[in-house]
Formats: C-alpha cells, sequence, structure tokens
C-alpha cells in the first residue's frame, strides 16, 4: 500500500516511505479512498493511511473495493469482519472559487458509533497540510493523545557540492527550500512558535548562528563573534537562545537573549562544552562535554551551578535531544566497534536502549507528542531519514533518492 | 693666456658634448648604456665585464617573505591530537616573520577533522586544532588580533575517501590570507 503510493503519484515520489517492524498495540484502522479524491491534486486517503502507520500505533486495514464517503452508513459486519476496529471516510470537492472542500467522518466499528467528523475548505496548496490535520483528529480522537502529523521538519541536503536548508511536512513531503547555499549549512534549530529557524551557515567562511523567519525570508545575524559561533538550541519559554562559541577560547556555552542581546557565559572549563539543550521548563540544560577525557553528556542550570555527568556507558555519548515531557534522553553513542549508534535513556532509572540496527546513526530529534523521534544514518549507501517509536519497534524511512539528507529537526505543534 | 685657452677649448669640448645630448625640453630616454644577458646575474656580469652602472636590483621584503610561505599553508595534525608537531616549526617561522613585518596582513586559521565522529563535536575539536596553530604563532610573537582561529569541522575535506589515507589529509589548519 504504501508502494503505491509511490507509483500512482510519481510527482511526489521524491520520498518513499517505508515501514519495518512490529508495534506493541496497534489499532487496526481502514481509511477508505475519499469520494473524488481520483480527481483532486493530492492522494488524501493515502497520506491519512500513511501517517497514521508511521506512528506505529495503528495497523491498516485493507479498503480494497470500498465506495464510502462522510455521508454513508457503513455496513458494520462488513468491517468487523475485516477485523477494523475503527473506520474512516470522506469526500473532496472542488469549490466555484477553485478552493478544495475536505470532509471526513470517523466511526467506532466494534461499538457502531459515529466518533465525529469535520469540514475543511482549503486552497489546492494546503491540500497535504488537510489530510495531515485529519489525521492528527482521528489520532487524537482515538488514542487520546495530540497527532504530530501536521508538524513540520527542517533538515539539510547535500548535492553536487550545493547545501540546501529545507523544510517538509513530517512525512517528508511537500519540500520547500528556506536556504540554499554553496556554502555548508548545519545544526538548524526550530523556534518554539515554528516560525523560525536558527541555523549554522558558513558562507562567511567561518562558522555563523543565523535566525531566519520561514514566511518572509528575512534573515538575522545571532552570533558572528571571534573565532566559531555554532550549536544554537532556542528555549522551550522563547526567551533565550543556547549557544557555543569559542570568542573568549575554546568553545564554551553562553546564552543569550532570542535577540542576540545580553551574551553571558555559561561554562569556564578548558575542555570543548557544546550540543546543548533546554529542559521542558528551561531552566536546566544538558550538553556535551569531555572535560573527563571523551564526550559525554552532563546537564547543569541555566542560572548556574555545578554540571552532573549523565551518561556513563562507553567513552563517547554526544548529540543529546530530550522528550517534550523531560523523561526520556535520545542521543547517539559510539561503541567499542566504531560504530556510531542511537540510544534512549530513561532518566528516572538510568536505563539505556539502543533502538536502531545501523551503524552510522546522527542527530535525534524528539516530535513534540513525544512518541516519535527522528534521525539521520546511512542505509545502502546513502544518508537517510528515519522515524522510529522510542523502543524502536517500529520505524520509518524518509528516503531520499537524490541528496544527502542530514541533521533533521522536528518542529513544534501549530504551524 | 694658453691656460686660458685651453679652458676654454675643454668648455668648449663640454658643451659640444652636452649638445650631443637630449636637447633641453625632452625627456631624457632611459636606457642601458651596455646590452645585458637575460639573466643578469651577478656571476654572469663579472664573467662578461659587462655590468650595468644604471641597473638598481630591488630586494621586495613582503615578496620575498610571501614566496617562503607558498605551499606552506597546511599543517596535519595525528588522530586524536592537537599538537603541532615539530616538524612545522620552520613553517610556522615563515608567517610569523611575514605577519610581524606587514601588520595589515590577516590570517584564518581554518581548523579541519577526518569525517568520523558528530557535525558539532567535530567543530569544536577543529577549532581547537586552529588555536593551537594560533598559540604557536603567538608564541612567535605573532598579535593575536592578526589571526582568527576558525573550524570548518567535517564540512570541508580536503580529500574525500573513507580510509586512513583519506583521514590523514583531512586532520589539518589550513593558514589563509583573509
Amino acid at each position: 500500500m504504501v508502494a503505491a503510493l509511490a507509483c500512482s503519484a510519481p510527482v511526489w515520489a521524491q520520498f518513499r516511505i517505508e515501514i519495518s517492524g512490529v508495534g506493541g498495540t496497534q489499532m487496526p484502522i481502514a481509511v477508505a479512498e475519499f469520494r473524488d479524491e481520483v480527481d483532486s491534486p493530492q492522494p488524501v486517503s493515502s497520506i491519512i493511511r500513511a501517517d497514521l502507520e508511521r506512528s506505529g500505533q495503528f495497523s491498516l486495514v485493507n479498503v480494497a473495493g470500498a465506495q464510502l464517503s462522510e455521508t454513508s452508513l457503513p455496513a458494520w459486519s462488513d468491517w468487523r469482519g475485516r477485523n477494523a476496529d475503527a473506520l474512516a471516510a470522506g469526500s473532496i470537492t472542488r469549490l466555484a472559487d477553485g478552493r478544495f472542500d475536505v470532509r471526513f467522518k470517523l466511526w467506532d466499528v466494534v461499538k457502531g458509533q459515529d466518533l465525529g467528523g469535520e469540514s475543511l475548505a482549503v486552497p489546492a496548496d494546503d491540500l497535504r497540510l488537510a489530510a495531515h490535520r485529519i489525521a492528527d483528529k482521528i489520532y487524537q480522537t482515538l488514542t487520546g493523545e495530540r497527532g504530530v502529523f501536521a508538524t513540520r521538519m527542517a533538515y539539510v541536503t547535500k548535492a553536487g557540492g550545493r547545501y540546501s536548508l529545507r523544510i517538509t511536512d513530517a512525512d517528508g513531503e511537500g519540500g520547500q527550500v528556506a536556504l540554499a547555499s554553496p556554502e555548508p549549512i548545519i545544526s538548524p534549530a526550530w523556534s518554539p512558535d515554528g516560525r523560525e529557524l536558527a541555523y549554522v551557515s558558513f558562507e562567511r567562511h567561518k562558522a555563523v548562528v543565523w535566525v531566519q523567519d520561514l514566511s518572509s525570508g528575512r534573515r538575522r545575524v545571532l552570533a558572528d563573534f571571534r573565532g566559531s559561533n555554532s550549536a544554537p538550541s532556542f528555549s522551550p519559554d522563547g526567551q533565550s537562545v543556547v549557544l557555543t562559541l569559542s570568542r573568549e577560547g575554546g568553545s564554551q556555552l553562553f546564552v543569550m537573549d532570542r535577540n542576540g542581546g545580553n551574551v553571558r557565559r555559561l561554562t569556564q572549563t578548558q575542555a570543548i562544552d557544546t550540543e546543548a539543550t533546554f529542559t521542558p521548563d528551561s531552566r536546566t540544560l544538558y550538553f556535551v562535554s569531555d572535560r573527563g577525557g571523551g564526550p559525554q553528556i552532563y546537564r547543569m542550570p541555566v542560572a548556574g551551578g555545578a554540571a552532573e555527568r549523565v551518561t556513563f556507558n562507553g567513552t563517547y555519548n554526544i548529540s543529546p535531544a530530550l522528550s517534550p515531557d523531560g523523561r526520556s534522553l535520545a542521543f547517539i553513542t559510539r561503541d567499542g566497534g566504531g560504530n556510531f549508534k542511537l540510544c534512549v535513556m530513561d532518566l528516572a532509572s538510568g536505563n539505556v536502549q539502543q533502538i536502531t540496527d545501523t551503524t552510522r546513526d546522527e542527530k535525534p530529534s524528539f516530535a513534540p507528542n513525544g512518541r516519535l523521534i527522528v534521525y539521520a544514518t546511512r542505509a545502502g549507501g546513502r544518508d537517510v531519514l528515519m522515524t522510529t517509536t522510542l523502543d524502536g519497534g517500529i520505524k520509518a524511512k524518509l528516503l531520499s533518492t537524490q541528496a544527502d539528507v542530514r541533521e533533521p529537526t522536528w518542529g513544534p505543534f501549530g504551524r | 693666456m694658453k691656460m686660458h685657452n685651453m679652458f676654454a677649448a675643454l668648455l668648449a669640448l663640454g658643451l659640444l658634448a652636452a649638445c650631443s645630448s637630449t636637447p633641453l625640453g625632452e625627456k631624457a630616454p632611459v636606457e642601458d648604456k651596455l646590452a645585458q644577458p637575460a639573466s643578469s646575474s651577478l656571476g654572469a656580469k663579472a664573467a662578461t665585464g659587462a655590468a650595468s652602472e644604471s641597473k638598481v636590483q630591488t630586494v621586495d621584503l613582503g615578496a620575498q617573505l610571501s614566496s617562503a610561505v607558498a605551499n606552506q599553508r597546511v599543517v596535519y595534525f595525528d588522530f586524536d591530537s592537537f599538537a603541532v608537531k615539530d616538524e612545522y616549526r620552520s613553517l610556522l617561522d615563515a608567517h610569523a616573520k611575514r605577519l610581524s613585518f606587514d601588520r595589515k596582513i590577516h590570517l584564518s586559521l581554518e581548523g579541519h577533522t577526518d569525517e568520523r565522529g558528530g557535525r558539532e563535536y567535530n567543530l569544536a575539536l577543529g577549532q581547537k586544532r586552529a588555536e593551537a596553530v594560533a598559540q604557536a604563532l603567538g608564541v612567535l610573537g605573532v598579535q593575536a588580533s592578526q589571526i582568527e582561529p576558525v573550524s570548518f569541522g567535517k564540512e570541508q575535506p580536503a580529500v574525500e575517501g573513507h580510509d586512513e589515507a583519506a583521514w590523514a589529509k583531512n586532520r589539518r589548519v589550513e593558514l589563509k590570507d583573509k
């Protein structure tokens, strides 16, 4: 079914979505093709099906032959016979003003109950977003949690010696280029309101931190001090940015106001201190330091104070990412064989799990509902982006067939 | 009386000699009185005995110092190391002389790592290498305002490749005129 998405819609085939693994509890759901979908610019029901499947919390029920819309009265015995617990159907109608009226309905098959629906009128350019919003609504109704399908991701591609900072939907599709450059771009970071991206650009032949407004393209330098400026990260309360500066020698953590003022040094070591990220309450930083010899992950209060070591497995642990509830820490470890592996630590118990079987994992980033992690890795001789559930059970490959992809970072709720 | 005439004659000769040179108001053409061999080295002049009396050999200190650092623009590092090896002492010396001679010259010291490891951590490692070279130049008297240590981490390898031969060529600091 996922392969059909790629074959039947070549214009969207820049990314092919492959899903692997077996999830714990998955709810079987049937999402029928929407009435008149075949005449619309986007395969709305396919987008919804792929979103739900990628979450790891749903399995897809065969809908072949079903002709339903939101006004139908489903044949319950038929759907129970197909082992569906839930059913969704809808329609897409072109309006006189050129927009599209998208409607859907969700049913509990087991109880034979209408769970509600929605209608959205959107321009053609927002049809994918409409599909993702429907998937979010279905997800929230059935799981009680907020869906992330309408969120966006930022990542960097490198092709033919040129670099692009791209923004896509959370399924990897609908990509737009925020910045194109002949010089490297690294470390993109979303502002909490999702309107800006901070990143490091080498266009001035050194590492400089920029902040760019996504809808207008207006950009400003956040940090261009002597030496290198890198690893920007916004505080969740939107007030501050932590970054790594070498303006006083070495690589040390500094915090500044979001507009670049009030620069304050946080670490005072002769070591490398970098890759800082805030806890959800904006009061603590997790960061990488090699003050003990090799790089390990530490935490310290933003207000100042002693740092406490957090990782103890092996000699090389980097790229910390915190779940939105503050309970899990994802990071990259280099194992004894020199392989780079994605790990997830339960912070309360300290238990660490390696959750991939690839060997060159990089840069994990949590979805804003904390249920998925996106990361970069290498497969089939190419850089690829993957999403995974926190236990590694369900993985989805967002595969670029044209360029190397790296540095994925998951955007916040609400566009 | 005779002396007077002789003097007058000499004077006349001098005037005649003067007349044979460029008339007043025209610029005197610059020319070698004698043809010079192409190399015009001191040895050749001595051998031919045809050295020019007018030629002045220019010594351009700036150019000499710059040519002393041509092809001397990269310092390589061992794996996991930031130590500037002894073999680069003369390279650093040449750069220090040039920088001290002309305070208007500024260098970017661009630090790099091989491809192994995380991007931000490697950016910091490259910075450490650049600062090691900066410190070595500082010890030789170079002013900090003339050099800026920066890093490209693993983002700009000199050599693409996934073996030690390539990695060794990527662990480096490049000294570049700004």
